[in-house]
């Protein structure tokens, strides 16, 4: 039945464009949020399902966008020593690939590295992590063109020699791209999370000790994570730059990252779907707020609306939803037959 | 008779405080040892570095003549090596049964050596169904079938001691560690663990365990090891422990508070 609306929502997502007809407005709005939704399941998979909050995560994003950016348009720096590195550019969806490639790494890092102190600790280098690379992107100007942004970045093209290629430069197709990305990144996780890995996940966030104690090999779970969700923040980095076609070194603003905690928290850490129900309510808010209001009220309903949210909801919109229909449906069914250790 | 853990002249240290000053013993294969002592005695300390969850100062610990030092936890959970914690027994936000999916992650190991890849390519398919079959017999085993569904966190404080042995039975370990297996059980749980602990050595696995509960001890362990202050003062069978001077005075102590009050209460009795 879960399966069923998955696929329901899918299947409406992927309507939804033709529904809106050639509204441009909303159709940006949709990207934006799927890139910041693909951003804040990447979120979950470190915050969610193993307890580690990366407060920078936009690191991640960030990075990826740039390396795509940089991988498409081509560079010219000069590193001193005489040496001096030209590249020509590249396809934009080669880029797609080194951004997703090139945060990986980061986050392949950034886990060894504070893995080994966890928490507190571990919340502290990636907060660092992330300005420090913002203040790289910022200054080194030869290469980012600093805050002048770098521009003119060419559009993803796709397609298969023989079979044509596609430029993606529409609204329309973009969006199709984002939703594609997005349901890839869903399908990895919720496969991730399914087996054996992913109760080595649940086992050290629910009792490290325990965990350790059956065998699981803590350092190397959460590297693991730590890489598949900064590669996949990556990749929502680069779908970012190839959409905008400009970035500046405001990818990196702190705020996008707390969105996306929000989007998480509010939506249900720990659940598949929780982030795309956050992502998608507090990405399309301001949409439905814009007619009627300013913004800066808009951004006074927001905080309300997250405040309610996790009051009548602590644990997020999803757990609370799924717990609301289960006490209904435990109402409904006599208890014997809600447990299946009694059935058998 | 072979020694399987050889607790080798180890020391721990914490700043100034001795908790373990050169303790020293094996235990054979196949025995029920029991570790006991006064609070504060380093039995848990001692636990702790026999299974990497802390470095000793000096000394080493060899378990079937592999030395354990600088060996993390989950590494000497792969010798063989299992345990079970005091306080903490269980994934307390898993079912019953999920608590011991997650304990036989390493028996998933043997489909591939990479799990996450294994999870991407959905190659653990047959294996999951392999691991769900072991899991549900080892339920069976430890007499908690009945709650396999349950959130283990829920479960009363015995049964989830129960399922803490069987986290580590998933281990398919050669040893098991049991650390106060019945603190907190009354007396009908207590025998039934009693008899649990000798279906486990029928099984071929080792046990050594730490515990407070006097008879218990005495009724089902082959030798004792008794610690104070960190140090072993005492060591053999169940009879010759009950009655050696040094024991008797490390937990009652020479002309101690307890004991003069304990003199008090027979007089007061006998008036």
């Amino acid at each position: 039945m879960n399966r069923l609306l998955l696929l329901a929502l899918l299947a409406g997502l992927g309507v939804l464009p033709l529904a809106l007809g050639a509204n441009p407005y909303l159709l940006n709005a949709l990207i934006v949020t799927g890139i910041l939704t693909i951003g804040a399941m990447s979120l979950n998979l470190l915050l969610g399902f193993t307890g580690q909050l990366s407060l920078g995560h936009i690191a991640f994003f960030g990075i990826g966008a740039y390396v795509s950016a940089l991988t498409s348009l081509g560079f010219d720096v000069d590193l001193g020593f005489g040496l001096r590195v030209v590249h020509e550019p590249w396809p934009a969806a080669v880029g797609l690939l080194l951004a997703t490639v090139a945060a990986g790494g980061c986050g392949y890092l950034i886990g060894r590295l504070s893995f080994r102190v966890r928490g507190a600790y571990f919340v502290i280098v990636t907060i660092s992590f992330a300005e420090v690379v913002r203040l790289v992107a910022l200054n080194w100007v030869e290469l980012t063109q600093g805050p002048l942004a770098l521009t003119n970045i060419p559009a993803i093209t796709l397609g298969l020699p023989g079979l044509g290629m596609w430029t993606l430069k529409t609204k329309l197709q973009n969006y199709y791209l984002v939703l594609a990305v997005g349901t890839l990144c869903y399908g990895v996780i919720a496969r991730l999370i399914g087996g054996r890995f992913g109760r080595a996940m649940r086992g050290l966030k629910e009792n490290e000790s325990l965990a350790l104690s059956v065998g699981i090999n803590a350092t190397r779970t959460l590297t693991v994570v730590a890489v598949i969700s900064a590669a996949m923040a990556g990749a929502a980095g680069s779908l970012y730059a190839h959409y905008l076609r400009i970035i500046d070194p405001d990818v990196f603003l702190f705020a996008t990252t707390v969105t996306m905690v929000i989007m998480v928290v509010a939506g249900g850490k720990g659940t598949l779907i929780g982030p795309v129900v956050g992502g998608l309510l507090f990405g399309l808010l301001p949409v439905a707020l814009r007619p009627v209001m300013a913004p800066e009220a808009q951004w006074i309903v927001y905080g309300l609306v997250l405040i309610v949210i996790l009051f009548v909801m602590p644990r997020g919109i999803v757990p609370g939803l799924s717990a609301l229909l289960g006490r209904r449906q435990a109402q409904s069914v006599p208890a014997l037959e809600a447990n299946p250790a009694v059935q058998r | 008779m072979s020694a399987i853990l050889s607790v080798e002249h180890v020391g721990v240290r914490f700043g100034g405080l001795v908790a373990i000053a050169d303790l020293h013993f094996d235990v054979h294969a196949g025995e029920i040892v029991s570790l006991i002592g006064p609070n504060g005695a380093g039995k848990t300390t001692a636990f702790n570095v026999m299974t990497g969850f802390l470095k000793p100062s000096q000394g080493d610990v060899r378990f079937r003549g592999t030395s354990l030092r600088d060996r993390p936890p989950h590494a000497i959970t792969r010798l063989g090596l299992a345990r079970t914690f005091q306080r903490t027994s269980v994934f307390p936000d898993d079912t019953v049964f999920d608590n011991v999916m997650i304990g036989l992650h390493q028996m998933g190991a043997a489909s591939g050596r990479v799990p996450f890849l294994d999870a991407l390519l959905g190659r653990s398919g047959a294996g999951e169904r392999q691991l769900r079959v072991r899991a549900e017999a080892l339920l069976d085993w430890v007499g908690l079938a009945a709650r396999a569904y349950e959130k283990a966190g829920g479960l009363a404080y015995g049964e989830q001691r129960l399922v803490g042995v069987a986290l580590a039975l998933a281990t398919e370990p050669a040893m098991l560690l049991l650390d106060e297996p019945v603190s907190g059980m009354n007396a009908s749980e207590t025998r039934v663990f009693v008899r649990l602990i000798r279906q486990i050595r029928e099984r071929g696995i080792t046990i050594l365990l730490v515990e407070h509960d006097m008879p218990m001890v005495m009724e089902v362990s082959d030798r004792i090891v008794v610690l104070n202050y960190g140090r072993l003062i005492a060591e053999g069978p169940p009879d010759r422990i009950r009655t050696d001077p040094a024991v008797i005075e490390a937990y009652l102590g020479q002309g101690s508070a307890a004991r003069q009050a304990a003199a008090a209460v027979q007089e007061a009795a006998h008036a």
